[in-house]
């Protein structure tokens, strides 16, 4: 599973101090219910990604916990605030263990 | 005391009534035993939280949700129609501008879509939509 995710993330480039700015995320995964069965009729073992977090320079945005009913390729949207110029960083957590991130730096005037 | 057949039917029908209540409580759902766990039988006010989603949904696997509640901590959204009711819990951190946020998720069928906000104060506020599903997303 691990070697076909991929996170994206728009952000804008350049903002104002103290501006709000929205983020859209996506990332592609199965998000495997655990509800399923295969052709034999046995369950598909459950396999999604279960927490994400978007953090700015260090202080956290959204810290979100999935559950087997966030869609294929979960995507989330919300607003921030950026204070200065920074890093966001992204951070997706797998079920197997894997974690995936991305960073995407702003411009703050 | 004589029994007839009228006192008879009277003393049934109580009987069964006061069964049926007492065995309400049990039949709660488990949508609502989670937030009865997440809010501690808390008083859920209404008003400052908005969930918007769509009426109808044509397809169960992706339903566009989105959910605003300014000044809250977090917000915690359910399903009642899905094996599981628990769908997300969004956690706003200091740097969080609006406390909103939209995803999309997966609905079983035809049910409510609940969301209930932790506000600042420590209060809770309860949203609540119903979301006709055409083909189900759990993909039986």
């Amino acid at each position: 599973m691990a070697s076909d995710v991929k996170p994206r993330v728009k952000v804008p480039k350049t903002a104002s101090a103290g501006d709000t700015i929205t983020i859209k995320t996506l990332i592609s995964h199965k998000m495997e219910s655990g509800q399923r069965k295969d052709s034999d009729g046995n369950p598909i073992p459950r396999s999604i990604i279960n927490r994400f977090t978007a953090d700015f320079n260090g202080q956290n945005v959204i810290d979100v916990k999935l559950e087997p009913a966030i869609s294929t390729n979960p995507y989330f949207q919300f607003e921030a605030i950026v204070p200065e110029s920074g890093e966001f960083t992204f951070t997706w957590y797998d079920d197997d263990g894997s974690v995936y991130d991305m960073k995407k730096k702003i411009e703050v005037s | 005391m004589q029994l007839t057949r009228r006192t008879m039917l009277t003393l049934s029908t109580a009987g069964i009534a006061a069964t049926a209540m007492g065995a309400l409580p049990a039949f709660a759902s488990p949508t609502d035993d989670e937030i009865a766990k997440l809010t501690g039988g808390a008083e859920l006010g209404e008003g400052a939280i908005t969930l918007t989603a769509p009426e109808i949904a044509e397809n169960g696997n992706t339903v566009p949700i989105e959910v605003s509640a300014p000044g809250a901590a977090s917000i915690a959204l359910f399903a009642d129609g899905n094996p599981v009711p628990n769908v997300a819990t969004f956690t706003f951190g200091p740097l969080s501008a609006s406390r909103s946020a939209s995803t999309r998720i997966r609905l079983a069928r035809t049910q409510n879509v609940v969301a209930i906000a932790q506000m600042e104060d420590g209060s809770f506020q309860k949203a609540s939509a119903n979301v006709k599903v055409t083909i189900g997303g759990c993909g039986g």
